[in-house]
């Protein structure tokens, strides 16, 4: 079965949103939403699941205090003991108090950038990326719906009816 | 739709549309330069050129050329490092804490805000390292394994905090920033015309294509860094306080000084960020966006935070004649009384008499007014660090070595260099990158735009009609 990709173009986020849920309820899966800031209310509308990355953060985050740790143990107890103004030194529990900051700053450092680069990699946003807007004006005026024909059972004509019973801009249809 | 009493002032003014919005602000990066621009990053390269020629002969001579001797050990230099890392705290502060707040206000001063709060601790950065003398030797203050006995740094010492706390400050609102600047990026390349400008923010834009997922993504990313960002703000100036806190020098080991610091910092920072917005919403027409309630906002900051420095400076006042220390009082007469006196005065009038002449309304919302405030207030934070440092240190234990600190050409050129490479960062920013986070200003349109505040249900459903 040959796939089509039906974009229908809006104008406004709140349009888009309303004609998401009238497409929805009438059965139309819509693959993917197009537009120049996030439209707040529309993941649960287009079935999207909730993210996991601060999930990743988090862990991240652990793994950064778990080395900072570590890391302190062995220079500062471990390999090479010194005598730092009176401040114990024979055991991370003695010491750890003044180990907070460092622990705590490095907990940061891994956390932020280990999400930011789970972030690109699963948007697969890179440098030397080519973009996968299909209009160029979906950043910045315009709200571009993206359905395709074979994840629906309705037929083609019966989705272009329903889209053309919201108030849309345009609709293109393009066969892959 | 969610929609904000309408008391509440409008936050973006006129009638513009999603595309206005665009052109409003990418009209700069879209255009050729302007002369003003022109004549602006000439005086600032010439300035910026002047202060690494400073920080070369510097490196070249050694830190005798500054005008340090053996009781003022630390003086300019480290006065510039945490008057300039005390600026660059606004920036995180309105991108994160606003953001956790839900404060829609900071969408359009959020991005210049970062920028300033990244170059600013670029030049903070810079302090310490020249301050070593031996710059190339900088990376010692990692804990890198060597061949010195497997000599390890202190993690002990605050100073070493500071390695961290700056060096991740810095590398996490970069990224923060940047995160922020892709979708913008995006949006330039999809309107660029020219071959070579396409190219470059294609590169920039990391191939963003705004679908629904990545947006849902963004807004996680953005929430979470700043519920990061949030405790980093206030750990990295506790952080450089306790460079003086920990130590035991009469006037510098207070507990007070964690809080103290911060409030200072978001103080200076503010006043920063209002030098720099005041000039930009002038010069690049950005007046509808950046309101004169974005700038009363600020004032409010600088009401509170400044409050709070003043508070501290008289408990501190206060606690060295209640401690019954001698040494702890007398550093704290020497302050006012001393031979650095007018600076200590410099540093009172400007830091806890002026930001309370922001309670008369007609004041705080007077641009000329808030201007001139903004670099009081820049001018006194500056002082606030140089009193804490010299004015403790100069006069130490034994009266034999007190002494005097005269800056040298070499002190001040550092400093008004790095005002100079401070300034040639930020315009390039304003000519190249976004100035404001202008697809953010869209989602705040429909709640806090003029034209819709006051639109009741049934005039919003006619202008936006969802069926045929």
């Amino acid at each position: 079965m040959s796939d089509k990709t039906i974009y229908a173009i809006y104008d406004d986020d709140y349009v888009l949103l309303e004609s998401a849920k009238h497409l929805v309820e009438k059965g139309v899966h819509i693959r993917d939403v197009f537009s120049p800031f996030p439209i707040h209310g529309l993941d649960p509308v287009i079935g999207l699941p909730r993210t996991r990355i601060a999930i990743a953060a988090f862990i991240y985050g652990m793994i950064g205090v778990s080395l900072a740790l570590t890391g302190m143990w062995f220079f500062m107890i471990h390999d090479w003991p010194m005598n730092i103004g009176g401040k114990p030194n024979f055991s991370l529990f003695d010491n750890i108090p003044t180990f907070v900051p460092v622990t705590f700053e490095f907990g940061v450092l891994c956390a932020a950038h280990g999400m930011a680069i789970t972030f690109m990699l699963r948007n697969w946003t890179l440098p030397g990326m080519k973009a996968k807007n299909p209009y160029p004006r979906s950043t910045d005026d315009r709200f571009v719906m993206e359905i395709h024909t074979h994840d629906n059972e309705v037929s083609e004509d019966e989705i272009t009816s329903l889209i053309n019973q919201t108030h849309v801009l345009e609709i293109d249809v393009k066969h892959s | 739709m969610h929609r904000e009493a309408s008391i509440r002032e409008p936050l973006v003014l006129g009638n513009p549309t999603y595309s206005d919005i665009t052109r409003d602000v990418l009209h700069t990066i879209e255009n050729k330069p302007t002369k003003g621009w022109k004549i602006l990053m000439t005086i600032a390269s010439i300035i910026a050129v002047w202060g690494v020629g400073c920080i070369l002969y510097l490196l070249g001579v050694g830190v005798g050329t500054w005008g340090l001797n053996k009781t003022v050990g630390w003086a300019w230099d480290i006065t510039n490092f945490v008057w300039w890392v005390g600026i660059g705290h606004a920036g995180t502060l309105i991108s994160a804490v606003l953001l956790l707040f839900r404060q829609k206000w900071r969408m359009a001063i959020n991005r210049p805000a970062e920028a300033m709060t990244i170059f600013a601790v670029f030049m903070a950065g810079l302090f310490p390292m020249i301050h070593m003398g031996r710059i190339w030797m900088a990376y010692w203050v990692l804990p890198i394994p060597n061949q010195f006995g497997s000599l390890w740094v202190n993690f002990n010492s605050p100073l070493l905090w500071d390695v961290f706390a700056i060096s991740t400050y810095l590398s996490v609102s970069l990224v923060f920033w940047y995160i922020g600047l892709i979708p913008d990026f995006a949006t330039i390349r999809d309107r660029a015309t020219r071959p070579v400008q396409k190219l470059m923010y294609s590169l920039l834009s990391f191939g963003w294509s705004g679908n629904a997922k990545a947006w849902q993504r963004f807004e996680e990313v953005s929430l979470v860094l700043a519920g990061l960002a949030t405790p980093l703000v206030f750990s990295v100036h506790s952080i450089v306080s306790m460079d003086f806190a920990t130590s035991v020098i009469p006037g510098w080991h207070t507990t007070i000084f964690p809080p103290y610091f911060v409030a200072g910092a978001v103080f200076s920072g503010f006043a920063m960020v209002q030098t720099i917005m005041i000039i930009v919403r002038k010069v690049m027409r950005l007046e509808q966006y950046v309101t004169i309630k974005h700038i009363e906002y600020m004032n409010l900051v600088i009401i509170v935070t400044g409050s709070i420095v003043g508070v501290a400076y008289l408990t501190e006042l206060f606690i060295s004649y209640y401690s019954g220390v001698e040494y702890e009082s007398y550093a704290f007469i020497n302050r006012f009384s001393g031979p650095y006196w007018w600076s200590y005065w410099a540093m009172m009038t400007c830091n806890v008499v002026s930001p309370h002449l922001f309670w008369v309304k007609k004041w705080r919302t007077n641009l000329t007014f808030t201007f001139i405030m903004s670099i009081v207030v820049n001018i006194g934070m500056w002082f606030e660090r140089f009193v804490i440092i010299v004015t403790s240190i100069h006069r130490d234990y034994v009266p034999s070595s007190w002494s005097m600190f005269h800056p040298t050409w070499v002190d001040i050129g550092i400093f008004i260099g790095t005002l100079g490479i401070f300034s040639v960062f930020y315009l390039l920013f304003l000519k190249y990158f976004p100035v404001l986070a202008f697809n953010e200003v869209k989602t705040i349109l429909k709640s806090s735009g003029q034209q819709y505040k006051n639109m009741t249900d049934e005039e919003f459903h006619k202008l936006h009609p969802v069926k045929k």
